[in-house]
């Protein structure tokens, strides 16, 4: 039961995008069309649950003044391994995500979870956490990105939804329409929630 | 020299770092809530982004270059960087109380700043020589700074508005951020790199 709410939280009430708002970077700058969308929050997935799992096996081990250098080493491993991988297999994936794949040792989330509950917490429950979280992450960008494809091109992971009768909005594919579409998306859920918790009142 | 200019130009307002390569974000939405502040945090930028640049290039082009180590790039640059502020800070601390007194409080939170990583990426990409490297460091430093202020500037106003509650805190900050951003596409076609 515990557990779900630990996979859970990351999706919902602790939502690294929408509540937390961390790792904006990544989220604002690949979420053009909804697959990039899709494989950045994969990657991040993959380091976050691998740097959670590795970081809370050595948090016996790691003396804490100097946790934070061993944290970045750990999470740029798994980021070097995660561009290798993706140059090997994803190669077009790769070369569109292009710089910010790199940067995902700097995403704050990662982070975050390594700092406030990989290196206080068992191995699953940190495995179970980390995997929520990334979820959490995955499900944000893909619907940001969603949104922006469906608007600047008139698809959804490249099925044409309207035909061509459909004009674009070419705003939502450069950068203003990233920052307006997320602030658009932040108004839409605080508002969903400001209702919820006052019908629970 | 007309190409370090241009440079210079294309890093600070046309390519500008926060508004249209989205780096640095999170101390942009989370530094910008007062204009002082927002300026010791862009002077700091600048000088780390431009002191970091020059190393990442050093060590790029005398280390991993020669010794077939460029998978290793990610872990070393984040290395570099993170060891990089801590030496500026005690540096500071020495020589320049003063200094150190405005800048101190933002050296530690530039570490996980993405942008002074992505600048050390742009140079190897783009394979910028030293010097190049470090006009493009400080451009960028500079770009990210005057966004910083303006959108500081923005939110002291934004303080005394009428806002509705939803939209209060960050999702106005994106919005505005999003008219800012747009704004500095006017720059676009100024320079071509």
């Amino acid at each position: 039961m515990s557990l779900w709410r630990e996979f859970n939280k990351g999706i919902v009430n602790e939502n690294p995008i929408f509540r937390l708002v961390l790792g904006m970077c990544p989220t604002l700058a690949v979420t053009t069309v909804a697959i990039n969308g899709l494989g950045m929050g994969l990657a991040t997935t993959f380091v976050l649950i691998c740097s959670n799992v590795a970081i809370s096996c050595l948090r016996n081990v790691i003396p804490p003044r100097i946790r934070i250098p061993i944290f970045i080493v750990v999470i740029a491993s798994f980021v070097t391994v995660v561009d290798l991988v993706m140059a090997a297999f994803f190669y077009q994936l790769h070369k569109v995500l292009g710089l910010f794949i790199p940067l995902i040792v700097v995403n704050c989330i990662i982070m975050a979870r390594a700092e406030a509950f990989a290196s206080r917490n068992g191995v699953f429950v940190s495995l179970i956490d980390g995997l929520g979280m990334g979820v959490g992450f995955t499900i944000s960008l893909t619907i940001l990105g969603s949104i922006r494809e469906i608007l600047s091109n008139g698809t959804i992971f490249g099925i044409n939804l309207f035909g061509p009768a459909y004009q674009p909005v070419l705003m939502m594919l450069l950068p203003p329409g990233a920052f307006i579409v997320l602030g658009l998306l932040m108004f839409g859920i605080n508002k969903l929630t400001s209702k919820q918790s006052t019908a629970k009142q | 020299m007309k190409e370090l200019f241009l440079i210079l130009v294309g890093s600070v307002l046309v390519n500008n770092f926060v508004l249209a390569r989205f780096l640095g974000i999170c101390p942009f939405l989370g530094v910008s809530k007062k204009l002082k502040t927002a300026c010791g945090m862009g002077l700091a930028v600048i000088f780390v982004m431009g002191l970091s640049s020059v190393v990442t290039d050093v060590i790029y082009d005398t280390i991993l270059l020669p010794h077939d180590l460029l998978f290793l790039k990610t872990v070393v640059f984040i290395l570099v960087i993170a060891s990089l502020v801590q030496l500026v800070e005690l540096v500071l601390q020495k020589l320049s109380p003063g200094l150190h007194q405005a800048l101190g409080i933002y050296l530690p939170l530039i570490t996980t700043n993405c942008a002074i990583l992505g600048v050390a990426l742009i140079n190897i990409i783009k394979n910028y020589n030293f010097i190049k490297s470090l006009v493009f460091g400080i451009g960028a430093g500079v770009g990210f700074t005057i966004a910083l202020i303006i959108m500081a500037g923005i939110r002291e106003r934004l303080e005394l508005a009428d806002i509705p509650g939803p939209l209060k805190g960050i999702a106005i900050t994106l919005i505005v951020a999003g008219l800012l951003s747009m704004a500095f596409m006017g720059f676009s076609g100024l320079v071509k790199l």
